[in-house]
């Protein structure tokens, strides 16, 4: 082992401690992904379609969060409508 | 009964092959008889690795054709006469094996053998999810690198999800890490994950841990698989990974730095 590689070692933090960050943020990323029921895009499309009929909104009007925890499912559904055109303007 | 254990990772080239060839012959060691197949349909490198490729007459994908029975197809190794290996076809494609072809044939093995074990292809393509299909168990070989670990949990998903045992609702596949290409001094500067950290992330059992090492380079070169290498510190690795999947409780080597020269000869002598 050189003198360089000595004072490597004393350091703390080195490049696995990034790795691992990354990692633990990525995984839980996946596994998140993962768990979402495979219905929830064709929903989010139709629930999206029904609102289209009555006011005119974007495409990304319409967003839907999928959680899962040990006892529960929950299922959130935000939609943004257009602000008033008085307030706009 | 056998007990039928997928070797994986997603990830390509982190040392599925060389474990299979590997915890095949420990386990035929111990005197369980062990056909050990490769899924690598195309490549054709598990044979190579267990020293029979001049021996290879019928493969796998001839027995689920039809075109040769079990036997006919099963090199018994030379060494250890309690295991056979079940090699892949260099040129056929991949998607001549199909559920029912390799399901046919594990339920023949299962009839006289106590363990088979799948060497699966990296990727989670086809080849893949047949060898881990039909698996009770997974062993899912991971290097203490980050796209490594990544891969792993994705396959994770997948055997929780697409196996045989997840589609039928039956006792989901265990699930055991083997951390492979572990490099203690890297660990020791902060280089390399250390194995409480992909332990950490993956939350697994950890079934062994095997350092890097030349000596797996030299079984390779040999055809010999690096669990009959007894000195070397992969040979040794390699063995306890067999007895603690056999349920002996045997402590983790090789995962703190060797003391070398001038401490290590004082304690020798003390
Ligand atoms: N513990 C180790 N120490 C040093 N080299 C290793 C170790 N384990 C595996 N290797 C080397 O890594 C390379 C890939 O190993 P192997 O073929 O077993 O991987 P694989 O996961 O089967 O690859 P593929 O995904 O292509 O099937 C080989 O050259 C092998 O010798
Ligand atoms: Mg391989």
């Amino acid at each position: 082992m050189g003198l360089l590689d000595y004072f490597r070692g004393q350091r703390p933090k080195g490049s696995a401690t990034v790795a691992k960050e990354r990692l633990q943020i990525l995984v839980a990323h996946d596994r998140a992904e993962r768990n979402r029921p495979t219905y929830l895009l064709n929903m989010q499309r139709d629930i999206l379609d029904v609102i289209r009929k009555y006011v005119a909104v974007d495409m990304d009007a319409v967003s839907v969060n999928y959680e899962q925890d040990d006892d529960r499912e929950t299922l959130e559904v935000n939609i943004v409508l257009p602000e008033p055109a008085e307030e706009r303007a | 009964m056998a007990r039928i254990i997928v070797i994986t990772s997603g990830k390509g080239g982190v040392g599925k092959t060389t474990t299979a060839a590997a915890f095949s012959m420990g386990l035929a060691l111990r005197g369980h008889k062990t056909a050990v197949i490769d899924f690598d349909v195309g490549l054709r490198n598990l044979d190579l690795i267990m020293g029979c490729e001049r021996r290879v007459v019928y493969d796998f994908v001839n027995v689920i054709n039809g075109e040769a029975n079990l036997n006919q197809a099963l090199i018994r190794d030379k060494r250890c006469d309690q295991l056979y290996v079940l090699p892949a076809s260099q040129t056929r494609d991949k998607d001549a094996l199909t559920k029912e072809g390799v399901g046919a044939v594990i339920e023949e093995l299962s009839k006289t053998f106590d363990f088979v074990v799948c060497d699966s292809p990296a990727g989670i393509e086809h080849g893949a999810m047949m060898a881990m299909y039909y698996a009770d168990d997974a062993i899912v070989v991971t290097n203490p690198e980050v796209s490594s670990v990544r891969d792993s949990d994705r396959m994770l998903g997948i055997l929780s999800s697409k196996s045989q045992r997840a589609e039928t609702n039956a006792e989901p596949i265990r699930e055991f890490l083997l951390l492979t290409r572990y490099s203690p001094e890297r660990v020791a500067h902060g280089e390399m994950l250390s194995v409480e950290d992909v332990q950490e992330i993956l939350s697994m059992d950890l079934l062994g841990v095997v350092p890097e090492s030349q000596a797996v380079l030299n079984a390779s070169n040999a055809g010999t698989p690096v669990v009959l290498d007894k000195i070397s510190p992969a040979g040794q690795a390699y063995g306890d990974m067999v007895a603690r999947y056999l349920g002996e409780d045997v402590p983790h080597r090789f995962l703190a730095v060797e003391k070398k020269g001038f401490f290590s000869r004082l304690l020798k002598r003390g």
